[in-house]
């Protein structure tokens, strides 16, 4: 199977995962605006998994559209991130994955917006903008509850900590990174390290937080190795489509 | 039958009456503002003969979606369809074009007017060009201040704060007045 479309599965299961997770707060947020800006930054995530699997099911070339990929794949066939299907737990654990997913985010798409990939950089050039906002509202919100109260300050260093083994994961390039990487597709994985540090590092500072320096790291999600939170995620966002194959509405 | 007569019959409609048409349908979450005003329509033309089967002149519409996700897309393109079958043009492709991608820029100063007068706060800065940060300002987000001071839509005034990025839609943060107190929806450059 092509580099590129392990890639695109990547970008777009990425978004997928996590759309899918915020939307489980729509109506449970803290407070109206909270809920009105995660499910907001939800749908801009699904629209932008759209344009990813769409693009991936046509490189593929086997008649695969974006609803087939998303809701006809198991989970081992999935490539998102494992920091994407960490549970969305409490507020502040929602708030710091967003954030530290958030910071790479921005980074690979503004990388992307300069593919050799006319499509790819014409989705990143949409995207971009969109996830500008997404990190200065997740950046914001660190800043506020790590300089809150004694609790909401250790609930956010404790959800920093426990978020931290799954960041590495990003900057590992393996073939599929590196083939893409070559043929001017996408930036090497590992160049984005510096910069996503650097805007965490600044945020937590500001936030009154400190950057762990664990250097232990989990991976896998890249591969299709996943936690078991995905599985029951899938069970969700796939129920009717595999109950009821093609029902619309 | 009689689509092939009217095409016969009648020429076909200039560029400028089509747009006419289209500015009739309104973005269907902002119902004051046209999809010509917002540049959400990118071109229109008719569509070469050549090859095509029917010999039906078939109109085609170039849109771009404001956001990735924005669920009024679909309904857009299913209003733009009805009002040409409504003036008679019975052909018409809608195709979606992600580049160059959307920007506020495009609002046309009649847009911005009527959203102000609808109660959103228009866009102040311009999105791309020289004013636009791409840099995260840090001392911003943590006084929670917006990099310019957005007018307040029913009083004008220009002590106004930032409550949150996301308002009723994507495109749109929330404000509040500090003179008139009054809560207000402001679409965001972009
Ligand atoms: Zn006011």
């Amino acid at each position: 199977m092509s580099h590129k479309f392990q890639y695109l599965l990547r970008l777009g299961d990425n978004c997928l995962v996590l759309s899918q997770q915020l939307a489980a707060w729509c109506g449970h947020g803290p407070a109206l605006e909270e809920d009105l800006a995660l499910t907001n930054v939800a749908l801009d995530l699904l629209g932008q998994a759209r344009l990813w699997l769409s693009y991936a099911g046509e490189v593929e070339g086997r008649g695969r559209d974006e609803d087939a990929l998303a809701f006809g794949r198991d989970g081992l066939d999935f490539r998102n991130l494992l920091l994407v299907e960490q549970p969305n737990g409490h507020y502040g654990n929602t708030v710091a994955r967003q954030f530290l997913f958030d910071a790479w985010h921005r980074q690979l798409l503004a990388g992307l917006c300069e593919s050799s990939d006319p499509r790819i950089a014409e989705i990143a050039q949409k995207a971009v903008k969109e996830v500008r906002y997404h990190v200065e509202r997740s950046a914001g919100l660190m800043i506020a509850l790590g300089n809150g109260t004694a609790l909401s300050h250790a609930r956010m260093q404790d959800a920093v900590n426990m978020l931290w083994p799954y960041t590495n994961e990003w900057f590992d390039s393996d073939a599929i990174d590196a083939q893409c990487a070559s043929a001017g597709v996408a930036p090497a994985a590992s160049s984005l390290a510096a910069a996503w540090r650097a805007d965490v590092e600044t945020v937590l500072g500001r936030a009154g937080l400190t950057t762990p320096t664990y250097t232990g790291h989990q991976r896998g999600g890249k591969l299709g190795v996943h936690s078991e939170h995905l599985g029951r995620l899938l069970t969700a966002l796939q129920f009717m489509q595999r109950a009821y194959p093609g029902a619309q509405w | 039958m009689s689509a092939a007569f009217v095409a016969q019959a009648r020429p076909l409609a200039s560029r400028e009456t089509i747009l006419a048409w289209l500015g009739e349908v309104m973005d269907p979450e902002v119902p004051v503002v046209s999809v010509i005003d917002l540049g959400i329509v990118r071109d229109v033309r008719w569509q070469d003969e050549a090859g095509r089967a029917s010999r039906v002149p078939s109109l085609l519409v170039i849109v771009t979606p404001t956001y990735s996700g924005c669920p009024a897309t679909e309904v857009i393109a299913e209003s733009i369809r009805s009002v040409l079958h409504a003036h008679g043009i019975d052909e018409v492709e809608v195709r979606t074009l992600l580049s160059p991608a959307w920007t506020t820029d495009w609002m046309t100063p009649a847009a911005r007017e009527a959203l102000r007068a609808y109660g959103i706060a228009p866009p102040v800065l311009r999105a791309t060009g020289a004013d636009n940060a791409q840099v995260i300002d840090i001392t911003a987000l943590t006084l929670r201040l917006s990099r310019v001071a957005v007018p307040c839509p029913r009083c004008a005034s220009r002590k106004t704060r930032l409550l949150s990025q996301f308002g009723s839609t994507a495109c749109k943060a929330l404000y509040q007045c500090n003179d008139c107190l009054e809560p207000f929806d402001y679409f965001k450059p972009h």
